[in-house]
């Protein structure tokens, strides 16, 4: 059996790996896959808490937080493409129209 | 060395391994002999002959074939994706092999390579993933008609994946578990219904609310085969070769292998889910025989496909796709929502 | 046996998720997150959570990626220019909030970890896996379970409606 505190390392590493990629990146699609590894990262969490727990309540977490990253994906790129269309860029740094 | 035969993960792990390569060296032949037959009976459809030059009617053709292509030059068009080009053939046969491991070819344990109890949502996740070849191959080409085909299969293969997934599921309801075994042995036996066993195996088609899944199953699966009237992302007449337009030599030979390995793969499944699987005269007596069923069977669903593509014309895209939204998607919800309702009621009353 | 296989799928999720941040071409990136997904929806396996597993792929591999390459397909991304003195500062900073992140996780694993108490009562696994999720789904969690499919009707009403684009507005040309 995989002690809890292996998958929750690699659940801490995956998250920082995640957040590293959101503030490093510039293009839009880019940061939006790590916000996927976030997600994902969390689900590690869960899943292995779930499995220490003796529990399904975490796996069924899991199944929900899938749903809202698949509708989040749909949504997410279907508004990256109309950005795309308006500014022929996705660089979220050159998206500054509010800057002033 | 002693110690490690005993340890009874390791004998598992060895007989697993042995499955895996009777079944690999067995596929390949297979599938050669399948474009040979398939060759045959597209001669024979059309009054021909089809090969008949190398050996004896031809059969050493596919010898000759792989021969062939093994020497053939390997041609890189300039501007692809190097990488993506050459990953986007070996994952094409990558989905159909790794699914192979859970079908069952006859009584478990011995015809089966592991029984996992998610084994239908293994063959469902595999399925998914076989759009990246085609996309892949299409877009790193470089090729206009190669991406158009790609991009035409992935929405193909995606609209109907839906439909092929929502038509197992009253399979699922009757037999109450994902593991394919199950789902074999869920149908042993006679059929009985009015009361009375009826002199029909219990095959999942013989139950009216698995006829129209079963054919919707064989309908999307023509689709996710890309294989005539869908095989709109290599149609020939329109765009060249589609997404494999660019791959020539062995690169191309995996694409072929690749689509004649799902073929192969998803009429097992359907042989597994609604056509009783092993199940057959004689297998409770002589296990071995349920291979010898499971084969007959698939080698007659693999015999129909090559009949299908050589009779009907291609569908057009909008034809296609509408077909795919507009009629199987409804149709297969509207049969999940029967055959919930049916088996609900049957296990009350 | 198992955990060797874990620390295989491990640091492969790890190498891979870091590709996805540290390559230039975002198709590539994508072909690495599969990677990386395929490779945790294996640590599911192993953390004998097989149903979840399955989905994973089925949904992050084949449908998620699926949509994040024809995108990246149809903008006709290539290789990001990532260069200037401000880029270079926002890198550092970026890895420098990271190391920070992982600092205080090491932290937190240090001084703050307490296990709690296990669960009595052992979920009712028969039939599997998915059998279980489904019981649980069905029976505790079955109003936020409907709630998901109201989600994703609303996603998929929004997505079309943006990705139709605005139409032109009336009396000009677009």
């Amino acid at each position: 059996m995989i002690p809890t505190e292996w998958a929750l390392a690699l659940s801490a590493v995956l998250f920082v790996i995640g957040v590293v990629g959101v503030l490093v990146r510039r293009n839009a699609l880019v940061i939006f896959m790590s916000i996927e590894l976030m997600l994902n990262a969390a689900n590690l969490a869960f899943v292995a808490f779930a499995r220490q727990q003796n529990s399904l309540d975490g796996q069924i977490f899991v199944f929900f937080v899938m749903t809202v990253a698949a509708a989040e994906v749909a949504v997410g790129l279907a508004i990256i493409v109309n950005l795309f269309r308006l500014r022929e860029t996705v660089f979220v740094d050159e998206i500054n129209l509010l800057k002033g | 060395m002693a110690a490690l035969m005993q340890n009874e993960a390791f004998q598992v792990a060895l007989w697993a391994m042995v499955k895996v390569g009777i079944i690999l060296g067995v596929m390949l032949g297979v599938v050669s002999y399948l474009i040979y037959a398939e060759r045959k009976i597209c001669g024979h459809i059309q009054a021909r002959t089809g090969p008949n030059r190398v050996g004896p009617l031809g059969l050493l053709q596919p010898i000759a074939d792989v021969g062939k292509l093994l020497f053939k030059e390997e041609f890189i068009p300039a501007g692809a994706n190097k990488v993506v080009f050459h990953i986007a053939p070996i994952l094409a046969v990558f989905p159909a092999i790794v699914t192979f491991s859970v079908i069952p070819m006859g009584p478990a344990p011995m015809f089966v390579v592991t029984d996992i109890n998610v084994g239908l949502l293994l063959f469902l996740a595999m399925s998914s993933l076989g759009v990246y070849a085609i996309t892949l191959g299409g877009w790193s080409s470089n090729n206009k008609y190669a991406l158009l085909g790609g991009l035409r299969s992935s929405a193909q293969m995606i609209s109907y994946e839906l439909a092929l997934g929502l038509s197992t599921i009253p399979v699922l309801l009757r037999s109450g578990t994902l593991s394919l075994s199950g789902i074999v042995d869920s149908q042993a036996g006679n059929l009985k219904a009015f009361g009375t066993t009826l002199p029909l195996p219990n095959w999942g088609i013989f139950h009216w609310y698995l006829v129209l899944p079963f054919f919707i199953f064989l309908i999307c699966s023509f689709a996710e085969t890309n294989r005539a009237p869908f095989d709109l992302p290599e149609a020939e007449g329109e765009l060249v070769a589609g997404f494999h337009t660019e791959y020539s030599s062995m690169k191309w030979a995996l694409f072929f292998l690749g689509e004649y390995m799902n073929m192969i793969v998803i009429c097992s499944i359907m042989v597994t889910l609604y056509l009783g699987g092993w199940h057959g005269p004689g297998v409770d007596k002589f296990a071995p025989l349920g291979l010898v069923w499971f084969l007959t069977k698939l080698f007659a669903l693999l015999f129909f496909f090559i009949w299908v593509r050589w009779t009907y014309p291609r569908l057009r895209y909008d034809q296609l796709m509408g077909f795919g939204w507009k009629v199987l998607l409804p149709a297969s919800i509207v049969n999940v929502v029967i055959a919930a309702v049916w088996l609900y009621w049957r296990a009350n009353a | 046996m198992v955990p060797y296989l874990f620390l295989g799928f491990a640091a492969l999720l790890v190498a891979t998720a870091l590709m996805v941040i540290l390559h230039r071409n975002p198709v590539t990136s994508a072909l690495f997150l599969v990677l990386s997904f395929s490779s945790l929806a294996g640590i599911y396996l192993l953390l004998q959570a097989e149903f979840i597993g399955m989905v994973q792929i089925i949904v992050y591999a084949g449908a998620s990626m699926v949509l994040f390459l024809f995108v990246i397909m149809y903008l006709n991304l290539q290789h990001d220019v990532e260069k200037g003195a401000q880029i270079a500062l926002r890198r550092g900073i970026g890895w420098m909030v990271g190391a920070l992140l992982l600092l205080f996780a090491g932290l937190l694993a240090k001084k703050g970890w307490v296990s709690g108490p296990v669960a009595a009562l052992p979920p009712d696994t028969t039939g599997g896996n998915a059998a279980a999720i489904g019981r649980v789904l069905y029976s505790r969690f079955l109003f936020p379970f409907e709630i998901t499919s109201i989600l994703l009707l609303v996603a998929m009403v929004g997505a079309i409606v943006l990705a139709k684009g605005r139409p032109a507005p009336q009396g000009e040309a677009e």
